[in-house]
């Protein structure tokens, strides 16, 4: 682990800060994550360090408890949209014919429209809660890791040595689970940090545009929305929670950049 | 004597290798070689994979692929030092002076425009011809390489040609300027037997009538003793040897030319036909899922207990999907199989577990025939746990057993496969097969991806095995020197046919039907002008008739 | 040539009917999932029979299959239906809206694609140099940062601190050329920022790929200059990945503006989308939802078909 370059330790240094801020939020954050504490849009002070938001609450309180929320949701949808995209592709790869083919093309339809916009369709009639959030986007999302695992099983599925082992007689958990399964691991973990990001902008898109955590629960994109009136003003109050994001996501693909070269490089490794 | 048109003196060649978990780092690929060529004549540089040889072609035009770096020496092309010389001079060096055919004409013609664009582009940009009179040029080489309809195959588009008419071209473009050197970088390696004679005589009578001088680069010692008036073996990149062709032919000095010489001359006797065949085949059509066509027609073969059949054929023989038909992995339309006595599932999903273990299979890559993440142990440990049930010390002692077999031994239980060489990867793949006790092994092209030498390795370790395991193969090959080494019997494969089949010493000696005539007398010997002699024989014989 | 058409209408046709799955898709996603419209529009205390009433209007009662048809019919003959919240004729109201958006899009797209290609063949031309790392860390923060704090910090620093430009995008048929493009020059800047880098670094790797064939090799060897053989050898065959990089760009465009219209308050249909999305208005989002789909299906369906044409075993078969 010597090897670590200064970037990737910038984003792990990053990305342990944020989780752990997410974890040990209601310890850290000095007020309510509702609480009115001050008067409306209040500049940084010894009392508010980063001044108060548009109905006087403390804007850090609500940060520390907002990615909280956006983390959180992030989380659980990346896992979601992870298992459910590589167990389906790599299910494909190895049943192949027809199972392969529905999945694939429902796969195909599913993509040819963006997420965004199907998740808008979707959200129109469905009620906005945390988990249906969740739900929507971890499902929306899977489709591209089904397709970069179905490629990657695709490609290893051809070798000789899967050829070899079924020929051997070899059962199909044993094909997935120790033939496939080890090659294919490092590239779908380097999509893993990608996803994460993906969902954190996602879904702080969607609390942007007043379609995703509902308030007063907190979320960065929603915490951007409710000051965004603010700039005409000149208060900035709304670019904070919006650089927490951008700092977040960045942190998490200077990580995520560093485990793809790293693993592309390994022995036996698939460059 | 004149002066050389290329002298090269103590040249070396660095590369940066990027190791994984290191920090990259430059190592030296070539140590040192010097040689020089003169006017007219065909140097040929020889050696294995790794030996350096095609990047001291490259250096002779002052370019290193990918990383490569040419570190220290002189390399003189008509009197004066290029890699002493300026970016603009090399230019005029390169596609003048110096000319370069690669090993895949397919891949270094660009797609996007015609043959004769790209034919006639170096010699009208370095100023030696005007458009039309390169345009004439052009035709009369393709003439002269013998490329069929040689005023318009220049319209034609690089897919619109085939493979071997491909490199006639690319040797076309070579020659077009009117070059003083023309480095060949394996120009035959990657065409059949019988397309690789054409081209090579096309060559040689190419180099002849221009007067150009070439270095002649390849892997096959009987392919450039017939063009090469010198020679150079390298290994390592260090010269091993240098001299006349007629030396190393003949005379070689060093050890590693003796066995290069001496490569593919196993003595195999032939075994007689003894009780009844272990595998049947029998009049099997096969066709691919979607097409409309049989690639196989109603082939039947045996292949006895203990014995080897050779299925030889070039590409697109239809040799492989016989492979695949008798391992279960492509149904046949028609047909059916026997093995040891009982008829054969079609499809390998259906067949018993006891089926599977007794054929087993050996393929051509063996990088891609095991899993990089299991180790040695795990490779071959598996099929001794699947089909007999051992575990632990039972296991383990077995595995070290086979390692023996293999001549590698219990050192290399831990090591993963991209920890070996060419060679050490195929001997595991046969432990793999071995472990399962088949009766029959499938041999896919098992050789064709390794060295000479190593092959040659592979092919006596088979033969060892056969011997104390008692056990057939099928081997699969298109070439001919690996079919006399090993086989008891042959069938010669054609078109999805059997063109001939019977005993070696049967199929091997007169009188022959056309096709196999073509393939037998194709393949190179080691020997000065046997090329010279084939292509005379067959001018002969067409004039006879 | 003919395999060539052949490709061509078959991929049309399959651009054709992945729309027509799309608006099953949409369809049934607003209809089949939990919520009534009838419900949403008249809130909670409504009395049964209104709800009845309301059902009957819109035609609720009726089996799906038959509704979809009665949609998809209209929607082909330009008939989308009318708002549920405002009553208004969806069509017209989207009319203005689309072009909106469409005069945004193209005037990003003008500055982005020639920007980014040039900024590609830069970083190609300086591999591995400080032009090119410049390009790549440029890349991996813009992938990171979300469009809508892009566009905040440009009109906090330019339109509320310099003051250059408005900080909200107001069009209407009475400004002119140059009073518009004054308008939407901030929304046009983030766009162009959002769409730059990824499109930048798609073109690099494309021209790198195709620098990296035998037979780049070999025009290097016949002695060409660099330029000679870019322009000859390397151009001809990046046709093709380079305006799919374009396309798929564009297509990202076209989600990138609901977030940008609705940072600038742009009467687009981004905006049209989202605030209907919040009213739970289904027929405009369906609406708009297909249009989306369609302009997104289509980009693609473009840079197939420039792939099929310039591909040239295509163009000169056997």
């Amino acid at each position: 682990m010597k090897n670590i370059p200064i970037s990737a330790l910038v984003g792990l240094f990053f990305t342990g800060l944020y989780f752990l801020a997410a974890i040990f939020a209601p310890l850290l954050a000095p007020y309510g994550m509702a609480e009115v504490v001050g008067d409306v849009w209040e500049p940084s002070s010894a009392e508010f360090l980063l001044g108060t938001d548009n109905i006087g609450r403390d804007l850090l309180s609500r940060i520390i408890y907002g990615g909280r929320t956006t983390i959180f949701i992030a989380t659980v949808a990346t896992i979601l949209s992870f298992t459910t995209g590589s167990v389906l592709g790599i299910f494909a790869a190895v049943a192949g014919g027809w199972v392969d083919q529905v999945l694939s093309r429902f796969v195909d339809l599913l993509m040819s429209i963006p997420t965004l916009i199907f998740a808008l369709v979707v959200l129109s009639v469905t009620p906005v809660t945390v988990p249906m959030l969740i739900l929507v986007m971890g499902l929306l999302d899977s489709t591209r890791v089904f397709r970069l695992a179905r490629a990657v099983a695709v490609d290893i599925e051809v070798m000789d040595f899967v050829e070899a082992a079924r020929l051997r007689g070899e059962r199909t958990a044993w094909i997935i689970f120790r033939e496939i399964l080890p090659n294919a691991l490092s590239p779908l973990v380097a999509e893993m940090g990608l996803r994460f990001i993906f969902m954190v902008l996602f879904v702080s898109t969607l609390s942007f545009l007043g379609l995703g955590v509902q308030p007063p629960e907190a979320d960065w994109g929603g915490i951007v929305k409710e000051n965004k009136d603010g700039i005409v003003y000149g208060i900035p109050a709304a670019l904070i929670p919006a650089f927490a994001i951008a700092t977040l996501a960045i942190s998490v693909n200077l990580v995520a950049d560093w485990v793809l070269n790293r693993t592309t490089s390994l022995k036996g490794g698939r460059g | 004597m004149s002066e050389p048109i290329l002298k090269v003196r103590n040249l070396k060649i660095g590369a940066t290798v990027y190791p994984p978990g290191e920090k990259p780092h430059d190592i030296e690929i070539v140590h040192g070689v010097s040689f020089d060529l003169e006017r007219g004549k065909v140097l040929g540089l020889i050696g294995e994979s790794g030996a350096g040889k095609s990047t001291i072609g490259l250096a002779s035009m002052a370019y290193g692929r990918g990383g490569v770096e040419i570190t220290g020496g002189e390399v003189w092309v008509n009197g004066r030092d290029i890699l002493q010389s300026q970016m603009h001079d090399i230019r005029k060096l390169r596609g003048g002076e110096v000319t370069y055919v690669s090993q895949s004409a397919a891949a270094s013609f660009n797609p996007a425009r015609t043959i004769m664009e790209q034919v006639i582009e170096a010699a009208v940009e370095q100023g030696k011809f005007s458009r039309r009179d390169a345009e004439a040029r052009a035709r009369i080489l393709f003439d002269k390489l013998g490329l069929p309809d040689p005023e318009n195959i220049g319209r034609r588009y690089p897919h619109q040609v085939s493979g071997g008419q491909l490199q006639r071209c690319m040797t076309a473009l070579a020659l077009c300027p009117e070059p003083d050197l023309v480095v060949f970088d394996e120009p035959t390696t990657a065409l059949d037997v019988t397309t690789q004679i054409d081209v090579l005589m096309a060559i040689k009578e190419a180099i002849r009538d221009t007067g150009v001088a070439a270095l002649y680069i390849t892997h096959d010692l009987a392919v450039v003793a017939q063009v090469s008036d010198d020679i150079m073996v390298l290994r390592h990149g260090e010269t091993v040897e240098y001299g006349s062709v007629n030396q190393i032919i003949n005379e070689p000095q060093e050890e590693y030319t003796q066995a290069l010489v001496s490569v593919r001359s196993i003595d195999h006797e032939e075994k007689a036909p003894t009780e009844e065949p272990v595998l049947s085949v029998r009049n099997i059509s096969a066709r691919y899922k979607g097409t409309k066509f049989d690639v196989l027609h109603s082939v039947n073969v045996d292949l006895y207990p203990g014995q080897t059949l050779a299925v030889v054929g070039e590409s697109g023989s239809g040799k492989s999907t016989l492979a695949r038909v008798i391992t279960g992995l492509l149904p046949p339309r028609e047909g059916e199989i026997s093995f040891a006595g009982r008829t054969l599932s079609a499809d390998f999903n259906t067949r018993t577990r006891e089926d599977l273990r007794e054929l087993q299979m050996i393929y051509q890559m063996a990088d891609v025939a095991m899993n990089p993440r299991q180790t040695v142990a795990t490779i071959i440990g598996r099929p001794l746990e699947f089909y007999f049930g051992l575990r632990g010390a039972k296991k383990r002692q077995r595995i070290i057993e086979l390692l023996d077999e293999i001549e590698l031994g219990e050192g290399f239980m831990d090591r993963y496969p991209a920890e070996l060489s060419g060679g050490q990867k195929q001997r595991v793949c046969i432990a793999r097969a071995l472990a399962a006790k088949p009766k029959v092994i499938i041999c896919d092209e098992v050789t064709s991806a390794l060295d000479p030498l190593v092959a040659d390795g592979i092919l006596k370790l088979l033969l060892n095995l056969q011997k104390i395991e008692d056990v057939a193969y099928l081997f699969i090959t298109h070439d001919l020197a690996t079919v006399r080494a090993i086989s008891d019997n042959i069938a010669v494969m054609y078109k999805g046919k059997v063109q001939r089949y019977g005993a070696k010493s049967q199929v091997l000696s007169p009188p022959f039907d056309d096709y196999t005539d073509l393939l037998l007398s194709s393949v190179p010997e080691m020997k000065i002008g046997w090329l010279e002699e084939v292509i005379a024989h067959r001018k002969m014989e067409s004039a006879g008739n | 040539m003919n395999s060539i058409l052949k490709l061509v209408a078959q991929r049309i046709a399959l651009s054709l009917m992945l729309l027509l799955m799309i608006s099953v898709l949409i369809f049934a996603g607003t209809m089949i999932l939990p919520g009534d419209v009838a419900q949403s529009i008249l809130g909670q205390s409504a009395t049964p029979e209104a709800l009845a009433n309301l059902r009957a209007d819109l035609g609720l009662n009726d089996p799906p299959v038959t509704r979809y048809f009665q949609w998809l019919f209209g929607a082909l003959q330009g008939d989308l239906g009318n708002a549920l919240t405002s009553g208004q004729d969806i069509t017209s109201a989207i009319s203005t809206r689309l072009s909106n958006t469409l005069f945004l899009a193209f005037w990003a797209a003008l500055i982005a694609v020639p920007l980014a290609i040039f900024l590609g063949l830069l970083a190609v031309r300086y591999k591995d140099r400080w032009p090119d790392k410049l390009i790549s860390g440029v890349t991996l923060a813009s992938i990171s940062i979300p469009e809508f704090l892009i566009g905040y910090v440009l009109m906090y620093l330019i339109a509320v601190k310099l003051r250059w430009f408005p900080s909200v995008a107001m069009i209407n048929d009475g400004m002119n050329l140059w009073q518009k493009l004054n308008s939407i020059a901030l929304p046009v800047a983030v766009l162009t920022l959002v769409v730059l880098a990824h499109m930048m670094r798609m073109t690099r790797a494309a021209i790198l790929n195709v620098m990296q064939s035998a037979y780049i090799e070999t025009a290097e060897l016949k002695g060409l200059s660099t330029f000679k053989v870019i322009w000859r050898h390397a151009f001809p065959n990046s046709i093709a990945p380079i305006v799919n990089v374009v396309m798929l760009n564009l297509a990202y465009l076209v989600v990138g503006v609901v977030v940008i219209e609705v940072v600038f308050v742009y009467p687009g249909m981004g905006q049209y989308l989202v605030d209907h999305v919040s009213k739970r208005d289904v027929p405009v989002v369906q609406a708009c939802g297909l249009i989306f789909a369609a302009v997104y299906i289509g980009l693609n369906m473009v840079a197939d078909i420039v792939s099929i044409l310039s591909n040239p075993r295509l163009r000169h078969p056997k």
